[in-house]
């Protein structure tokens, strides 16, 4: 049978199209979304997150043990142009960390006192929602990872996150990496990078290092989904509060009032 | 091959006008170069202002390429056959924004040798990836259309039959891709300024103010230049359209206005104190922008609205040049920026961009300007040697429905 170039044309034009379909009916079909509404069955059993407690943050003051320890740790690059620099853990004002809940009258205790802020790893992350690429992602005990190989650096994750929890590369971070840390990987220019409540640690058992870090322990790790773990317990005793809990990202970082 | 061959060939003035815009392309490459190997650090954007100059231009020239269907509609759909001469010239300046519109997401990306990854990983809950496929089915279907049409008009026969379907999606088409723009940024949960429903019909009504401005200065270079005529009627008639868009445009920013400095809401009404009234006690740095793009709106609007100004060739280049400036500023300039001052931690920070930055976005510009060239002279060329003296009846596939 002869195959002309028209037919030929209209075969291969009507294969990619279905090709193409297939994938798009899949994906609409709810493979992207994989949470729990995907799966009501299933119980989450882990849910990662972090309880802090400001007042025993606040006790040694100028202490920034843990977030020497982490970006030592994951190679993250000391730049001080504010413009350009690469933070995954830091200290913000509490006014600015949470801006719609200061006032005039905030108590003395915590006005312009420096608050721990980093990547919320929320429930409902708008990061993950704009990625282009899936280069960014929530995995299923909550934590939300990041590829630095797919990312193509179009930060519109910074543009989509709340809290400005993301760090872009501006140029080769390497050159500002004091100390070399080989069991991690570095990272190249023009991609986004953050927080990653340390995977790798958790793959071993272990917390986070700034979890480890703390000398007042002012930070708690745990397991939100096992109603036993201590971030639960604390949740119960005392009042908490979420960074712009009004915009539905769900955070799973809680602070102690 | 595609007609190329017509746009080589013209007189002095016409190549040192190309060799300028060449020039131009290779001092921004050269730029480029360095940003391809530094990173985007070379540019002023940062870490609370990571979007500026490429992103503004890009939703900016996406609006100029939807403009197109302001054309488009009225001829094909409403046999409105004033725009004959005009409706190539629109489709053309489509394809060349449309370009310029993926350059300058091209040149924004920090790893810009990954970008297939978009493709690779199609991922239909990011906007970025809606954004891709209506940019470039647009630029398809208006590639497709534009080759066609003038095919057959060099050969002087009516167009293939097959092509007025190809048509007709490209209006809702060009709709879409701005809306898909829109979308980009009003529905990012953590950025006030843009998260309003109005965004994607401001944009579109920005957009077909600004479109056909420029296209009605464009046709008024031809006229000049060359000597083609798209028509009193059809500039008198683009002219209305643009008035109209305007109108629409001016009444949806103060809409935006009333709400955000009424309610008082301090994370809606800050970004607009940036750009019109001034923050209290902080620094505005988009203050002088805003407000000479409010200006410019007014003087645009009022100068359009009389219609002796929009009758009068020259009174209407100057009301068409001042309505493309105050949209480029409102677009281009402080739209990305601003919803970005204050950063979602309250931090303001000011953002300058830079020579490099600067010389990348005018090579991307001027490769635009190349390529409306070499198109317009392709048409006007094709009409030029036609076997059939041009008339609205001979060139045109018979329209799609009256």
């Amino acid at each position: 049978m002869k195959i002309s170039r028209k037919d030929f044309l209209r075969l291969s034009g009507l294969s990619l199209l279905a090709v193409v379909g297939k994938k798009a009916i899949g994906a609409l079909a709810g493979k992207g979304a994989q949470s729990a509404a995907a799966l009501p069955a299933v119980r989450v059993t882990t849910r990662w997150a972090m309880v802090i407690d400001p007042a025993k943050c606040l006790k040694e003051e100028g202490c920034t043990k843990c977030i020497s320890a982490c970006h030592k740790a994951h190679n993250v690059p000391t730049i001080n142009d504010p413009r350009h620099e690469v933070k995954w853990i830091w200290k913000e004002p509490f006014e600015n960390a949470f801006a719609s809940q200061e006032s005039a009258y905030t108590e003395a205790a915590l006005q312009g006192k420096p608050v721990m802020v980093f990547c919320n790893h929320c429930d409902n992350p708008p990061c993950v929602r704009v990625c282009p690429t899936q280069a960014t992602w929530k995995r299923e005990d909550g934590i939300v990872m990041m590829d630095w190989h797919r990312c193509i650096g179009c930060r519109y994750c910074m543009a989509a996150c709340p809290y400005g929890s993301r760090s872009f590369n501006w140029f080769d971070p390497r050159p500002y990496i004091s100390e070399l840390n080989p069991d991690y990987p570095t990272r190249t220019k023009g991609v986004v990078e953050k927080c990653t409540f340390c995977e790798e640690r958790l793959a071993k058992g272990q917390a986070p290092l700034c979890v480890e870090a703390c000398p007042e322990k002012a930070l708690v790790f745990g397991n939100l989904a096992d109603p036993k773990s201590e971030v639960r317990r604390l949740l119960d005793a005392r009042f908490s509060i979420r960074r712009k809990p009004e915009l539905g990202t769900h955070p799973e970082v809680f602070y102690l009032v | 091959m595609f007609m190329l061959e017509k746009a080589i060939g013209g007189g002095r003035r016409y190549w040192i006008w190309i060799f300028s815009l060449l020039a131009v392309i290779g001092w921004g490459f050269s730029f480029y170069l360095r940003q391809f190997s530094y990173g985007l650090g070379i540019t002023g954007l940062s870490r609370n202002i990571t979007w500026g100059v490429y992103i503004g231009q890009f939703t900016f020239l996406v609006g100029v390429a939807a403009s197109a269907v302001m054309v488009v509609l009225p001829y094909y759909l409403h046999n409105h056959k004033e725009f004959s001469r005009m409706a190539i010239l629109g489709e053309f300046l489509a394809i060349s924004s449309v370009t310029m519109c993926m350059l300058f997401i091209f040149v924004d990306m920090g790893q810009p040798t990954r970008v297939l990854n978009v493709m690779l990983y199609p991922t239909l809950h990011s906007m970025m990836f809606w954004d891709m496929v209506s940019l470039g089915g647009y630029l398809a279907l208006n590639a497709v259309i534009a080759l066609v049409t003038l095919n057959a008009e060099r050969k002087g026969v009516a167009p293939p039959g097959w092509i007025k379907p190809i048509i007709v999606l490209s209006i809702p088409w060009a709709i879409s891709i701005h809306t898909v723009t829109a979308f980009l940024y009003s529905g990012l949960p953590g950025r006030p300024f843009w998260l309003t429903a109005i965004l994607a019909p401001r944009f579109l009504a920005s957009a077909f103010a600004s479109g056909p401005a420029l296209l009605i200065l464009l046709c008024m270079l031809l006229r000049k230049l060359t000597g083609y005529d798209v028509g009193s009627k059809a500039i008198k008639g683009l002219a209305v359209i643009v008035t109209y868009a305007m109108i629409a445009n001016v009444f949806f920013l103060l809409m935006e206005m009333f709400t955000s400095f009424y309610s008082q809401i301090p994370s809606l009404v800050e970004h607009f104190q940036n750009m019109y009234t001034g923050m209290d006690g902080g620094s505005s740095p988009l203050l002088s922008w805003g407000r000479s793009s409010l200006v410019l709106m007014a003087v645009a609007l009022f100068l359009l609205l009389i219609p002796r100004v929009r009758g009068n060739s020259r009174t209407l280049a100057v009301a068409c040049a001042i309505t493309f400036l105050s949209l480029w500023i409102d677009k281009g300039v402080c739209l990305v920026v601003c919803g970005f001052m204050p950063s979602p931690l309250g931090i303001m920070t000011s953002y300058v961009p830079t020579l490099a930055e600067l010389s990348i976005a005018a090579a991307v510009w001027a490769i635009g300007a190349l390529m409306i060239t070499g198109f317009y002279k392709i048409a006007l060329a094709v009409r030029e040697d036609a076997f059939v003296i041009p008339t609205a009846d001979t060139i045109t596939p018979s329209p799609v429905a009256k």
